[in-house]
């Protein structure tokens, strides 16, 4: 199984391979946060910071215990998704932009602690190991995309999704509606750290290389930037964005050492022309369901109602 | 030893003040935290140094000529990245900032090199003076005098002129402001001069101070004057100053005992810990949220 699958990724070119596993892997974290900022409305500048936490300690637990990957991410997970209940339960009382210099904060900490850590080989950085698995890495990527997309879908249509909306909403209503405003917002930071520590873990052994200062505020601004790109709280605009900002780069890259400077200037005409985003407004499965016929156009909803309102006798006049 | 560190501390912290002004009044206008004020801090450093080294001109004419500089950019960037985006979402708006500030950091790059620069020698003929056990420059006593100076300018501007009672007004309400005549789009584009007019002052003096010069100066000072905003109260201009300075002089002391390779998380441990205490930050006003 794993040889052949093996084989299948020797066709594709290992450059391509690479662009394509650092937009899964971008993916994942836009999906995190949107949880976070998108869904639940707590703007977060620190989700790096959890990335990181995820690297290192999935990089250690290969090292230092040899667990199969699967497991090791899993576990790599929990443990983010842990520091990040531990973090948030302070510091998520805290609203708007006092949470959102909060979580800078936190990341600056988080980074300083790892540059100075004996087990993280302080500023060297860690070299990490080939992933204890038989199926290819861009495989594992792509096999984790679906699930988390698939979970994140889910949570999105769920009561909890919409108690977390609720929370975005108002938080004072929400409460009012009984909602435990505190509880849900620190469910929420955790869903989206563990899908970072995931992330984390996979940048890790992919990369093979980890390095503290990899997971700076550039990195937190740069996802942060995906899922506004995309349109926030939106799932296929988190989607498109990691995917446009993840090969940006890499198709800048002919511009050399203008690239950092189109990408600056992009992000500015990008908000100016589509300050909601490039999906924002916009829902991907009603247009599906649009298409195939399943949901009425919404020019006929309109129209529909017009003809209601405008009927004689219908007593609102 | 006490003494000495205490300059030392008042010195770095009064620079931070500087810069902190600038996110403070901005926020405290438009609810915008701008990011691309590092980098107008970072842009600063380097007309100073330019002016001194090619036009050969007086350090305080040098830093006169950054603030002007400066000035003009902090305008023409509102205009540009923050205008158009002022009916849109706040995160848009953030975005837009963390553009600006990417494209400003970069261009430094590549116009100036990514090798830091240092001022040229005598450009402030500096004298240790020895006061007890501490030895202080007189560099950082000029620091401390133009930030002193700079700063009850600033609070003469807001609280005995037209143009200040107008920001005072606009920050307080901004549909309001408007409909009682004053032309906001003008306050808000002199808040940004102004603003970016300090960020420029504390460039040079940290210029001077550290002879050190680079693309990336702009990113973590920003960082820490913003968290230096936040500390005080944000939208405060007292605020600001106070966690400017107490920033500062915990970081200095923070080296001092021995944590020098934690420098950079000392700042933000201190406003963790303080916003977990006073949510609004030490001169922060409460605000009733009503449903």
């Amino acid at each position: 199984m794993g040889d052949f699958l093996q084989q299948i990724i020797g066709y594709i070119n290992p450059y391509y391979l690479q662009i394509l596993v650092n937009i899964g892997i971008g993916i994942i974290l836009a999906l995190g946060l949107n949880v976070i900022t998108g869904l639940t409305g707590q703007l977060s500048l620190g989700h790096a910071a959890f990335m990181s936490i995820g690297a290192f300690t999935s990089a250690l637990l290969t090292i230092k215990l040899g667990i199969p990957f699967s497991i090791n991410l899993l576990l790599t997970g929990f443990i983010t998704a842990a520091v990040a209940a531990l973090i948030g339960l302070p510091i998520l009382r805290l609203t708007g932009d006092y949470l959102a210099i909060c979580t800078l904060g936190f990341a600056e900490i988080v980074k300083v602690i790892f540059l100075n850590l004996d087990s993280t080989n302080k500023a060297l950085g860690l070299t990490v190991p080939a992933a204890i698995t038989s199926i290819p890495m861009p495989i594992v990527v792509w096999i984790v995309v679906i699930l988390s997309i698939i979970c994140v879908t889910f949570i999105h249509s769920s009561r909890f999704g919409r108690a977390l909306m609720a929370v975005r909403g108002d938080e004072i209503a929400a409460e009012a509606m009984g909602i435990n405003v505190t509880l849900y917002k620190v469910q929420s930071f955790a869903i989206g750290a563990f899908l970072a520590g995931v992330g984390g873990g996979l940048y890790a052994h992919f990369m093979g290389y980890i390095n503290p200062s990899d997971f700076g505020f550039l990195k937190s601004v740069d996802i942060l930037s995906m899922i506004v790109l995309g349109g926030l709280g939106s799932i296929t605009g988190s989607v498109i964005g990691a995917t446009i900002l993840s090969a940006a780069p890499e198709f800048l890259r002919f511009m050399s050492s203008y690239r950092m400077l189109v990408y600056g200037g992009l992000l500015v005409c990008m908000m100016i022309f589509r300050p909601n985003g490039l999906m924002g407004g916009i829902s991907f499965t009603g247009m599906v369901l649009r298409a195939l016929g399943r949901k009425p156009h919404l020019k006929t909803i309109m129209e529909q109602k017009i003809a209601e309102t405008s009927r004689p006798g219908n007593g609102n006049s | 030893m006490f003494l000495q560190q205490l300059i030392n501390g008042i010195a770095l912290g009064s620079t931070y003040a500087l810069i902190a002004l600038g996110y403070t009044m901005v926020y405290g206008i438009i609810t915008l935290i701008n990011f691309a004020h590092g980098e107008i801090y970072m842009v600063g450093a380097f007309v100073g140094l330019f002016a001194t080294a090619i036009l050969k001109v007086n350090f305080f004419v040098a830093m006169l000529i950054a603030m002007v500089a400066c000035m003009l950019l902090g305008v023409l960037i509102e205009r540009i990245a923050y205008r158009p985006l002022r009916k849109s979402s706040r995160l848009s708006a953030l975005i837009s900032a963390i553009g600006v500030s990417i494209f400003l950091s970069t261009l430094a790059q590549m116009l100036f090199g990514a090798n830091a620069k240092g001022y040229p020698e005598g450009v402030f003929p500096v004298k240790q003076i020895t006061i007890g056990s501490a030895e202080i420059s007189t560099l950082q006593l000029l620091i401390i005098a133009i930030s002193a100076i700079l700063m009850i300018s600033l609070e003469f501007i807001v609280h005995k002129t037209k143009i200040g009672k107008a920001m005072r007004a606009t920050s307080e309400d901004y549909n309001t402001a408007a409909l009682m005549g004053i032309n906001v789009n003008m306050v808000i584009s002199f808040t940004f001069a102004l603003g970016s007019a300090l960020a420029a002052a504390g460039g040079v003096l940290v210029g001077l101070l550290f002879n050190a010069v680079s693309f990336n100066m702009g990113l973590m000072a920003g960082l820490k004057a913003f968290a230096a905003a936040v500390l005080g109260g944000i939208g405060s201009i007292p605020g600001a100053m106070l966690g400017g300075l107490l920033l500062g002089v915990t970081e200095v002391a923070g080296v001092a005992i021995g944590f020098s390779s934690y420098r950079d998380a000392i700042a933000f441990a201190i406003l963790v810990l303080v916003l977990l205490v006073k949510p609004t930050g030490l001169l922060g006003r409460k605000i009733q949220k009503k449903v």
